[in-house]
C-alpha cells in the first residue's frame, strides 16, 4: 500500500549531507542559548522549518532567477560569539550615513556593540535598544510581535535567521511619540573566513499616531565571503508615519539575504526604501500586509550593479482591507554582466475594494552583457479596484541625448546626468533630508566609478 | 557686407538612400529674420535637424557654413557652444534632471567655451529670473524637471525660455508653432521678438503663415521636395497664404 506523503521525505532534525552542519551548530548553540522558553521555541521551531524546507533551488517559482547554491555552499559559520577584535568607534566614520545626526545602533557581526552605539534623547517611553536586551527587560511587549510577521514555516532563509540571531534591534514607540531625528541601526561584518554567518534580527514598532525613521545600514570591513541573513518585523499602528530604508553596501565577495516583514494598521503612512549596492548576490524579501483602511504605502528602490553582482528584490503586497494605496517604483541600474531581479506580487483580498495598487519596475542597461528579469504578478479577489504595473528594460534615451547635447551639454555628461536622473527618480523619494543628501552622495560616487557610465561606448 | 550667420551652398542630403534635401542656398545675415516655409514632407524638418547635428542624416553634397566655420564637421554640443539654438518640434521630456541645474549646466559650457568664468549657483539663478520676467516664465518651470509633465504649450515656452537664457547667434525654431493654440502662439512670437538682436539671426521653419502674423520675417523661403522654389519679403507669406502651396510651386516651375 502507498501512503500519501504531504510532508517532504526528510523528517525534521534528521541529519542529512546537506542540512548537517546547520543542525550541529544548532545543537551546541542551543545549549547555551539564553533568554526566555517562547524564544527558545521559536529557535527550535526554526531550525526544524529550515531541515523541512532545505535551500530553494532554480525550480522554486519565486527563486527561479536567483541561483542561491553558493551560499549553500558555504561552510556554516555563524558567530556565536561578539568579536572583539580592536574595531574602534573611529572606523565608523568612514560609512556612509556617519555624520547623521541621532541614535545610533551598531552590530558587530550580528552581535551588540554597545560602546560603538549611542542613543539620544528620546522622548518618555520610546525604547530604542538591543533586542537581546528587550528580552528581558520589555518580555511581554516583545512577545506581542516578534517572530508573528516574518514567516519561518514558509521561508528557509527566516528560519534560519530566527533558529540563530543573537541580536539586533528594539525600537518602540508608543502611541503618538515622535521621534524627529533618524534612528540609524549599522550592521558591520569583519569577518575573515569564508562562510561567516551574521543573523541580525529587528523588531520596529510605531504604535498608533508615532512617527519615527529608520535606517538599517548594511556595511563591511571584510574581503571574505560572509553571509548576512536579517530580518526585520515593522509594525505601523493606526495612523503611524514611518519612513524605513535599507542600504546594503556589503563587500563585493558577500552574500546578503534580508526580509522585512511589514504589517500596517489603518490610516497609517509608511514609505520603505531599499537600497543595493554591495553584496555579490543580494536578495531582499519585502512581505507587506496592509491590514487596515485608509493606508498609504510607498515601497522605493534601487539596485546598482556590476562585475557579476546579482541584487534581487521580491515583493508581496498584501492589501487586505478597502481603501489602501500601495505604490510600489524599482529603478536598477545593470553594468558589466550582473544582473537584477525584480518580483512583484501584489495580492488584492475579497473586499479589498477601492484598492490603489501600482507597481513600477525600470532597468538600465549599461552593457550587452547585463540582464535584467522582471516579473509583475496581480492576484485579484475584489472587483473594484485600480492596480497597474509596468516594466522597462533599456538602454539610454537617444533623443534625450541628443536634446542635451543640442544645448552644449557634451556626450559623456549628457550620458551622466540622464544615468543620475534614473537614480535620483527612487532617491528623491526619500523624505528624511539629510538622509536623501548622502544617499545622493554616495549614489553618485559610486556612478562615477563605474567606467560604463563616465565612458561613451 | 558682413559676414553671414549661415551661409548653406548647394546642400544635399538624405536618409537611408532616400534623397530628402536637393540642393539648398540659403544665406541668413546678422539681425535677419528668415522663415522658410513648406508642406509636409517638404523637408523643412530635415534641414533643421542636420543645422543642429542630429544622427541618421547621410550628407551628399554641399555645405555649410557658420560664422566661417564648417558647421558640419561640429558635434552638436560644438554648434550649441558656438552659439546655434535649435528649438525643438517635440521638446523631449527628462524626467528627473531638474530645469536649474540642467540649464546652468548648458549656459556654463557655453560660457566656458567663450572664455568667461562659470556663474556659480546663486548668480545663476539672478540671472535666470530676470530672464524668466522678460518672458512671463513661470517660476516652477525652474523647479520641475525638464519638460517632464509639461503640457504642449508649456514645452514650447520653454524652449523660447531656454533660447532667451542661452542668447544665441542662430536660433532655428523648428515649427515652434505646431500644436498650439492662438494664445500660446502670441506668447512664443513675443518672446521671440523680444529676443532679437542686431547681432543675432533666426530661422523660423513653419508650415502656416499664421505664426507670421507675429513674427515679422525679413525673407520668406517656400521650400518644395527638398528644393527652396521661391523667394521673397514678408508678403510672400501672405502670398502662400492667399494662394496655397500648389499655386506658387507650380509658378515657380515655370520659368518666368
Amino acid at each position: 500500500m502507498v501512503t500519501m506523503e504531504t510532508k517532504p521525505a526528510v523528517k525534521p532534525n534528521q541529519p542529512t549531507m546537506e542540512n548537517g552542519p546547520y543542525l550541529e551548530k544548532f545543537e551546541q548553540f542551543e545549549k547555551s542559548a539564553k533568554g526566555p522558553a517562547w524564544v527558545l521555541a521559536a529557535r527550535k521551531a526554526g531550525i526544524s522549518h529550515f531541515t523541512e524546507l532545505g535551500f530553494p533551488t532554480l525550480q522554486d517559482e519565486d527563486w527561479r532567477f536567483t541561483n542561491v547554491a553558493p551560499i549553500a555552499k558555504l561552510p556554516f559559520k555563524p558567530v556565536l560569539e561578539p568579536t572583539r577584535d580592536g574595531f574602534t568607534a573611529k572606523e565608523l566614520g568612514q560609512f556612509t550615513f556617519a555624520g547623521l545626526a541621532g541614535s545610533k545602533l551598531v552590530f558587530v557581526n550580528g552581535h551588540f556593540a554597545p560602546k560603538l552605539s549611542s542613543v539620544a534623547e528620546l522622548p518618555d517611553g520610546v525604547k530604542v535598544m538591543s533586542l537581546g536586551a528587550a528580552l528581558a527587560s520589555d518580555t511581554a511587549l516583545v512577545e506581542k510581535h516578534l517572530f508573528r510577521h516574518a514567516r519561518a514555516d514558509t521561508n528557509a532563509f527566516t528560519a534560519l535567521n530566527t533558529a540563530f540571531f543573537q541580536d539586533g534591534a528594539f525600537i518602540h514607540l508608543p502611541a503618538g511619540k515622535i521621534v524627529a531625528e533618524p534612528i540609524q541601526l549599522l550592521y558591520v561584518s569583519t569577518a575573515n573566513e569564508n562562510g561567516t554567518t551574521a543573523h541580525p534580527r529587528n523588531l520596529i514598532v510605531a504604535e498608533q499616531g508615532s512617527q519615527v525613521t529608520v535606517i538599517e545600514s548594511f556595511v563591511s570591513l571584510s574581503d571574505a565571503a560572509y553571509f548576512t541573513n536579517s530580518v526585520t518585523e515593522l509594525v505601523a499602528g493606526d495612523n503611524a508615519v514611518v519612513e524605513h530604508l535599507k542600504f546594503q553596501d556589503e563587500s563585493q565577495q558577500a552574500f546578503h539575504l534580508a526580509t522585512v516583514a511589514a504589517h500596517f494598521d489603518r490610516a497609517s503612512n509608511v514609505v520603505t526604501h531599499s537600497i543595493a549596492l554591495g553584496a555579490k548576490l543580494s536578495r531582499t524579501n519585502i512581505y507587506a500586509t496592509l491590514a487596515g483602511e485608509g493606508l498609504e504605502c510607498i515601497l522605493n528602490g534601487l539596485y546598482l550593479t556590476r562585475g557579476e553582482q546579482l541584487a534581487d528584490h521580491y515583493m508581496i503586497v498584501e492589501h487586505a482591507q478597502p481603501h489602501g494605496a500601495s505604490h510600489e517604483y524599482f529603478n536598477g541600474i545593470l553594468a558589466d554582466k550582473s544582473k537584477g531581479v525584480f518580483h512583484g506580487r501584489i495580492l488584492v483580498r475579497p473586499g479589498a475594494q477601492k484598492t490603489d495598487a501600482k507597481q513600477t519596475n525600470k532597468n538600465l542597461l549599461l552593457s550587452d552583457d547585463a540582464t535584467a528579469n522582471t516579473k509583475p504578478q496581480l492576484e485579484i479577489y475584489a472587483d473594484d479596484v485600480k492596480c497597474t504595473h509596468g516594466a522597462t528594460i533599456g538602454q539610454l534615451d537617444d533623443e534625450a541625448i541628443f536634446y542635451l547635447r543640442a544645448r552644449g551639454i557634451a556626450l559623456e555628461k549628457a550620458r551622466r546626468m540622464l544615468i543620475h536622473a534614473f537614480a535620483g527618480e527612487i532617491i528623491d523619494r526619500v523624505r528624511c533630508e539629510p538622509l536623501r543628501e548622502e544617499l545622493n552622495k554616495v549614489v553618485w560616487d559610486r556612478l562615477e566609478q563605474n567606467e560604463q557610465v563616465t565612458v561613451n561606448r | 557686407m558682413t559676414q553671414p550667420i549661415l551661409a548653406i551652398q548647394n546642400l544635399s542630403a538624405g536618409v537611408e538612400g532616400r534623397q530628402i534635401l536637393k540642393g539648398i542656398n540659403l544665406v541668413i545675415r546678422p539681425g535677419e529674420v528668415h522663415a522658410v516655409m513648406g508642406p509636409n514632407g517638404s523637408g523643412k524638418s530635415t534641414l533643421a535637424s542636420i543645422l543642429a547635428g542630429r544622427d541618421g542624416y547621410n550628407i551628399t553634397g554641399g555645405e555649410v557654413i557658420y560664422c566661417g566655420k564648417d558647421l558640419l564637421e561640429l558635434d552638436p554640443e560644438e554648434r550649441a557652444r558656438e552659439g546655434l539654438f535649435l528649438a525643438f518640434q517635440y521638446p523631449v521630456e527628462i524626467p528627473g534632471v531638474n530645469s536649474t541645474y540642467f540649464l546652468k549646466a548648458a549656459y556654463n559650457e557655453i560660457r566656458r567655451h567663450r572664455g568667461q568664468p562659470e556663474l556659480d549657483a546663486m548668480e545663476f539663478l539672478t540671472f535666470v529670473k530676470e530672464r524668466m520676467k522678460i518672458l512671463n516664465v513661470p517660476e516652477d518651470f525652474l523647479k520641475r524637471p525638464v519638460n517632464h509633465g509639461f503640457s504642449g504649450g508649456e514645452k514650447k515656452r520653454n524652449e523660447i525660455f531656454q533660447m532667451a537664457v542661452l542668447e544665441p547667434k542662430l536660433a532655428i525654431l523648428d515649427e515652434t508653432d505646431s500644436g498650439l493654440d492662438i494664445d500660446a502662439l502670441k506668447i512664443v512670437a513675443l518672446g521671440v521678438n523680444k529676443l532679437k538682436r542686431p547681432d543675432n539671426a533666426q530661422l523660423v521653419i513653419t508650415h502656416y503663415q499664421r505664426l507670421l502674423n507675429f513674427i515679422v520675417p525679413d525673407f520668406v523661403h517656400v521650400l518644395y521636395d527638398g528644393r527652396i522654389v521661391r523667394s521673397g519679403g514678408k508678403e510672400l507669406a501672405l502670398e502662400l497664404e492667399e494662394k496655397g502651396y500648389e499655386l506658387i510651386v507650380h509658378r515657380a516651375a515655370v520659368p518666368a
